[in-house]
């Protein structure tokens, strides 16, 4: 009997629950005693030049052993090293320290070493930086137009212009639309979000034996190894990177960001371990947005319901300095059609610097923005026909006959069953009922209107095409257990049970027999880290492989103790015991087998490269709306999420809980904002308004699984799915409520402000 | 600046520090006390991961100074299983329903749902998620949080 898809408690839980986990900001490792604390000195201006940074009322501060400057880096270390892929070189001159020029507010300018934390806050504010304010551009489209330029050097705003690299298809004239009966255009807005993991950046790092030993809150610990072997110019081996638990990372904590790159600097110049843990206003300011996309969509068809051409035009945030965030539109050009069969489609995408906070991948990361584009047209484009928007949903759906099904841009869906789907949550939310109140308190004049929203969408996991890999190693110990080392890092997705799990059902071992070894650079040989949700799909399908390459070995040892022949011998998964096929009565355990074998030899890794994989799903949200107020209450969230085979069911429905919460968030509150001058507005989490249980409903999962071939597991990617399809449902769901009062549109988040406003100016 | 001397108890052992009076509780459970179960998630008293229970009651240990505690006793998430390592129904609610992720909120978060629970012992759904709104996370939607909460209260089902 296999394990897995079964509901297994995690095994990180004891620990967690009892002790708390271990974070960088707990490390007690001896190696750190006596460490100096780390604090940044930073821009307080959005645009400008650096006159003069004086730093010697700052020394003569209680507690100061050093303050580092851009004047201490060496030329290595002037810039963030990268390789940020795609981008023109020029836009990855981001300052590890800002020397001449500030870009953002909250870019670092120096960092001061204390003997305690608190002496750090007092010290920053000393040292003195003189910047001779420029304008500044904070909004994407004014960016877009180029009359305040942040790079002087590259006389463009312009970060990336996706069709140089062939990845969008490029407008044809306005003959496009010929010949559809309707034709609609909207412009989409997808607001930036701070990714907000409740654990802050924080980091920890000393020199010993030559070596760059550094403790970091990262999602993937072999990359961050090799940003700081090539900034400090030494070979990776010479960099040890430990990532021990990490408090949610969301995206935004994939590379390392000047804060930690120039740790080991000061940790060299002060010959003391340094540590360092931001505060949250920092990291509001400092690590990143999300999203930040403004989208110009045109969908055209036919009365009858028919959708046949969409173009759309993307533009995207990079902040001040092209990072993750600039490039990203790479996973939305593939996604712009969604689940539906448009036969014309058109793209085009560039992303723009601005005078904020360089952006990042954040839980979607590309894929929200498509969907919420397609859907809102789907919706627009009923309206105007007369048809109910599940209808014509319905209508333009790729078939399940369809499938591996390539769209209009190129992109190759493994599997889909859209409708099944749809079908399958709007049974669950008695769809009739729903619509038999919401038109019955409609026509009773109900100031409190109900809203229905639908979507149906398909993301792509382990992305783009074709693909990427991920290493495991399984080791067998001689007691005969099992240590699984993986490349992948868990830092809240229960790696350490479902890979267990994954192992131990190879291996006939039970899941506590399984220990997971992660984020240490020196123990797990390779890795590509935790994002895009790829990890079971990559990681545990290379645990998968690796496993098997043990039990192969194993057989071998196990036929000298049975006195048979290696291809006679089978592993019994159920029990963990080896036996000549056909006699189960003579059997060996993996004690018996890591006994006999060499030392060492009941080994095997694996490096697993696959293609990416399409989870697929759809969701209803229902609410009311205070039309009164513009309150909105979020009644119901339905949702069906196919992402291949389940593993775990306990844990995949806990990777869709956040998910659904995420993309409920971005319909409704959530956005990072500046004010003209690029101060930032939410810079902490009484500004951002992080989504509390206060405002959510319990969510109710139907459950599907549609194995993708491209894995020997069946996995598809599971984190991101509720975010891509919930602010579409909720959004829907919002402007169906108001859909009497002759409001149309309310880009998200859609906050009662801007309800309250829609409805005044449509009744004005 | 001049230290103070803080005697409290802290798990039901009785710490005695000297601290300088800006301290905050958090910092001193974590620092003085190696205790680093209680987590700091903000800076403006929004995101309850340092939540503990003072005198049985919670509160967010960022808000409060080590000094204002003398004489008190302190329960963080390390004194909330017996001795013998059994689980206090709160933590193995959590650990049921797969209440917890990353882990950084929860020991805020099991803090403050014993003490609304003595509150509140029969609480709803409704009345759980009012009560808990001062406690953020951002991995599990809530949903199993919640569900954790609730079959702690009076007939929930454990």
């Amino acid at each position: 009997m296999t394990i897995v898809g079964t509901k297994v408690l995690r095994k990180e839980d004891p620990k967690f629950l009892t002790e708390g986990a271990r974070y960088t900001a707990d490390l007690d490792d001896p190696r750190l005693d006596g460490a100096l604390h780390a604090t940044f000195v930073r821009s307080t201006v959005a645009n400008g030049r650096i006159e003069s940074i004086e730093i010697e009322d700052a020394m003569a501060m209680p507690g100061v052993a050093a303050v580092v400057t851009g004047a201490d880096l060496p030329e290595s270390l002037r810039l963030v090293p990268g390789p940020v892929p795609l981008f023109p070189p020029e836009m990855l001159n981001r300052p590890v320290l800002a020397t001449d020029r500030v870009r953002f507010v909250g870019e670092p300018i120096a960092v001061v070493l204390t003997e305690e934390a608190y002496q750090g806050e007092d010290a920053a504010e000393a040292v003195l930086v003189e910047i001779e304010p420029l304008p500044a551009v904070i909004d994407l489209e004014e960016a877009a137009t180029d009359e305040v330029i942040i790079h002087e050097s590259l006389g463009t705003n312009l970060a990336m212009d996706f069709s140089t690299l062939g990845m969008d298809t490029g407008f044809s004239d306005d003959t496009f639309f010929e010949g559809c009966e309707v034709v609609l255009s909207q412009r989409v807005s997808h607001q930036r979000m701070s990714s907000a993991p409740l654990e802050v950046r924080s980091a920890a790092t000393v020199w010993a034996d030559d070596r760059l030993v550094m403790w970091m809150s990262t999602q993937a610990a072999h990359g961050a190894r090799d940003v700081l072997a090539e900034a400090y110019e030494l070979d990776a081996e010479s960099v040890h990177l430990m990532a021990p638990d990490v408090g949610g990372g969301f995206g935004a904590k994939i590379r390392p960001y000047p804060e930690e790159v120039v740790l080991p600097l000061a940790s060299r110049i002060t010959g003391r371990p340094v540590r360092w843990f931001e505060t949250r206003t920092e990291n509001m300011m400092a690590m990143g947005y999300g999203r930040g996309h403004v989208h110009y969509a045109t969908i055209g068809g036919d009365r009858s319901g028919n959708v046949t051409h969409y173009r759309i035009d993307i533009l995207s945030d990079s902040g001040a300095y092209a990072r993750i965030g600039g490039f990203l539109s790479l996973f939305t050009l593939p996604m712009v059609s969604g689940t539906y069969d448009i036969p014309h489609v058109e793209t085009r995408a560039r992303s723009y610097v601005t005078n904020t906070v360089p952006s990042e991948a954040f839980r979607g990361a590309g894929r929200p923005e498509a969907t919420l584009s397609i859907e809102r047209c789907m919706d627009l484009f009923a309206a105007e026909v007369g048809l109910d928007p599940i209808e014509v949903r319905r209508r333009n759906l790729i078939q399940p006959d369809a499938f591996p099904a390539t769209t209009a841009v190129g992109t190759e869906y493994d599997t889909g069953d859209d409708e099944s789907a749809l079908d399958m949550a709007l049974e669950a939310a008695g769809i009739d009922e729903l619509r038999a109140e919401r038109d019955r308190r409609r026509e009773a004049g109900d100031p409190i209107a109900m809203g229905i929203g639908v979507s149906v969408y398909v993301e792509v996991t382990a992305g783009p095409a074709p693909g990427g890999n991920e290493f495991a190693k399984v080791e067998i110990t001689p007691d005969g257990k099992a240590k699984v080392y993986s490349g992948a890092f868990s830092h809240g997705q229960s790696h350490a049970t479902t890979f267990a799990m994954i192992a131990g059902d190879q291996l006939g071992l039970p899941v506590e027999d399984v220990e997971l070894i992660q984020g240490d650079t020196d123990l797990v040989a390779q890795g590509t880290g935790t994002f895009g949700s790829r990890s079971t799909q990559l990681g545990g399908s290379a645990v998968f492989e690796a496993a098997a390459g043990v039990v192969d070995k194993a057989r071998e040892v196990a036929a000298e103790l049975l006195e048979a022949a290696a291809e006679d011998v089978v592993l019994d998964t159920d029990s963990g015991l080896f036996h000549v096929a056909g006699s189960p009565s003579v059997s060996k355990g993996w004690s018996d087998v890591a006994s006999a074998a060499e030392a060492g030899s009941l080994v095997a890794d694996m490096d697993f490269n696959a293609n990416c994989s399409y989870p697929f799903g759809a969701h209803v949200a229902v609410v009311d709306v205070d039309t009164e107020t513009g309150g909105v209450t979020l009644r119901r969230m339905i949702t069906c999420d196919d992402a291949g085979t389940i593993i775990n069911p306990i844990i995949v429905e806990g990777q869709r809980h956040g998910g659904i919460a995420q993309g409920v968030a971005q319909a409704l509150l959530e956005e990072v904002t500046y004010d003209s001058d690029g101060n930032p507005v939410t810079s902490n989490f009484a500004d951002y308004s992080i989504i509390s249980m206060a405002e959510l409903p319990s969510f109710e999962l139907v459950a599907m699984e549609t194995p993708t071939p491209n894995n020997p597991l069946g996995a598809k990617g599971v984190g991101e799915s509720g975010a891509i399809g919930g602010t579409p449902a909720v959004q829907s769901a919002v402007l169906d409520a108001l859909s009497g009062s002759g409001v149309t549109h309310i880009d998200v988040p859609i906050t009662p402000q801007k309800i309250w406003t829609a409805i005044t100016e449509a009744n004005a | 600046m001049k230290e103070l001397q803080v005697e409290v108890t802290v798990n039901g052992t009785r710490h005695s520090h000297d601290v300088e009076p800006r301290t905050l509780l958090v910092h001193y459970l974590r620092e003085n006390c190696g205790l680093t179960g209680t987590n700091v998630g903000c800076d403006s008293s929004s995101c309850g991961a340092c939540t503990v229970h003072l005198d049985g009651e919670a509160v967010k240990s960022c808000t409060i100074f080590a000094v204002q505690v003398d004489g008190q006793s302190v329960t963080t998430i390390e004194g909330m299983a017996d001795t013998d390592g059994t689980l206090h129904p709160m933590q193995e609610a959590f650990h049921a329903n797969h209440g917890l992720q990353c882990g950084y909120c929860t020991p805020g978060m099991v803090m403050a749902a014993t003490s609304l629970l003595q509150e509140i012992p029969d609480a709803t759904e409704a009345q759980v998620r009012e009560g808990l709104e001062g406690n953020l996370c951002r991995c599990t939607g809530y949903h199993n949080i919640v569900k954790s909460v609730l079959a702690c209260t009076e007939g929930g089902q454990q």
